[in-house]
């Protein structure tokens, strides 16, 4: 899937994360920010980039703020960023790409 | 049959899927059932976000056992058929249709909750169904609803916008509830089928929901819908069965089986007249004190 146009998810509150993905010519850029990089920052980085290989973003912009979210939070908050950046609302691959 | 048709549900407790801090962990407050919530909790531009924060709440958290319900869009949305698509590939274990009318709502969602276990291959039969009834219109439907659907286990009353309907509204008293609440109790087990109170919405009032606690368990209701975790203790504490009463009904069911076999119909414990209508009601007071883990008896 391409990030089709700008899209952001999510919310700066605790438990939280906000996902902003762009459209990028320069394959995928990942930049996070959490409040908890120390501790967990390389399991962050690995879940948001599962969950792009699994949708199959192969270039774009992805700007991740975690507040301290729980990996289904992260990959549901990066799912969305995506498929809104598509306009896609319906008949959503759950289970399958979503998983 | 699905086993959980008839499971306890004292308390019902509804959480906003729009929230990822309150549906990561609530079994600790171990309500018996939380509802989570695509609907009226759900700002109307974030109900695509609710979904995919629900569908991996759903896969990923342990719930430890607290049954879990979704809250679908109003079938006068466009939104509710991929919210139970979300759900049954989720794995939830019911689905609580919003604003029911008729029966045929039911059929429908009972039709689209059996596609998508088809489509996501969920065990046939596994997803249950609950209506909530917040209309006059809904409510007069009681009995055709409650019959609608083999996989439909109970209703529940939606206070506010009912009363709205009725062209009223919530005035702590419960006066203009009681005629819906008895309707519905009558019709819920007329059908067999269980029955839900609505939510009490003053959190600062917890004596006022305490009476209506009390109130509606008197009228025979499976359990009341919650909206914080400090109104738990009190709905499960008068729904637990008190000592006298297990030990009563204990003594009840087994006089009852003794006398049965002595051909004696009719008969007195603690000076009480008992006969064979009483034998349902003292296996379901000890069925409740089990499942609330105050009996450990062998009946």
């Amino acid at each position: 899937m391409i990030i089709g146009k700008s899209a952001m998810a999510g919310t700066l509150e605790s438990s939280d994360a906000q996902v902003t993905v762009e459209p990028s010519e320069n394959g995928l850029e990942l930049e996070i920010s959490s409040s908890v990089m120390n501790q967990y920052g390389r399991q962050i980085r690995a879940t948001v980039m599962q969950t792009l290989e699994r949708l199959d973003v192969q270039s774009g912009k992805v700007t991740v703020v975690d507040k301290g979210a729980l990996d289904c939070t992260l990959k549901a908050r990066v799912e969305c960023a995506v498929y809104r950046s598509n306009d896609i609302k319906d008949a959503l691959p759950w289970g399958g790409a979503i998983v | 049959m699905n086993p959980n048709l008839k499971r306890l549900r004292r308390s019902m407790m509804f959480l906003n899927c729009q929230k990822p801090a309150l549906i990561k962990d609530p079994y600790i407050y171990s309500p018996d059932s939380i509802m989570l919530d695509l609907e009226d909790a759900v700002a109307e531009r974030e109900k695509d976000a609710a979904r995919y924060s629900l569908f991996h709440a759903l896969r990923e958290i342990d719930y430890r056992g607290v049954e879990r319900v979704v809250r679908i869009n109003g079938l006068d949305t466009d939104l509710w058929q991929e919210d139970i698509r979300c759900a049954v590939a989720g794995g939830c274990d019911a689905i609580r249709i919003p604003k029911t009318e008729t029966g045929e709502d039911v059929k429908r969602v009972e039709a689209a909750v059996q596609a998508a276990e088809e489509e996501f291959h969920v065990e046939k039969g596994r997803t249950l169904i609950m209506a909530a009834l917040e209309s006059a219109r809904g409510v007069m439907n009681a009995y055709e609803i409650c019959t609608s659907s083999p996989l439909l286990f109970g209703i529940a009353l939606s206070g506010g916008d009912y009363t709205k309907d009725l062209q009223t509204s919530i005035s702590g008293t419960g006066v203009e509830l009681m005629g819906a609440r008895q309707h519905m109790i009558i019709a819920a087990r007329a059908a067999g089928v269980q029955c839900f109170d609505t939510v009490y919405t003053n959190l600062n009032d917890m004596e006022g929901f305490r009476k209506d606690v009390e109130t509606i368990h008197t009228m025979g209701f499976d359990g009341k819908s919650i909206i914080n975790p400090r109104q738990i203790p009190i709905v499960h504490e008068i729904y637990t069965p008190k000592p006298k009463d297990i030990i009563f009904a204990e003594k009840v069911v087994r006089e009852i089986d003794t006398k049965k076999a002595q051909g004696i119909g009719v008969f007195t414990v603690d000076g009480k007249m008992i006969d064979i209508a009483f034998y349902d009601g003292a296996k379901r007071t000890l069925a409740l004190a089990k499942a609330s883990g105050v009996y450990k008896g062998d009946l």
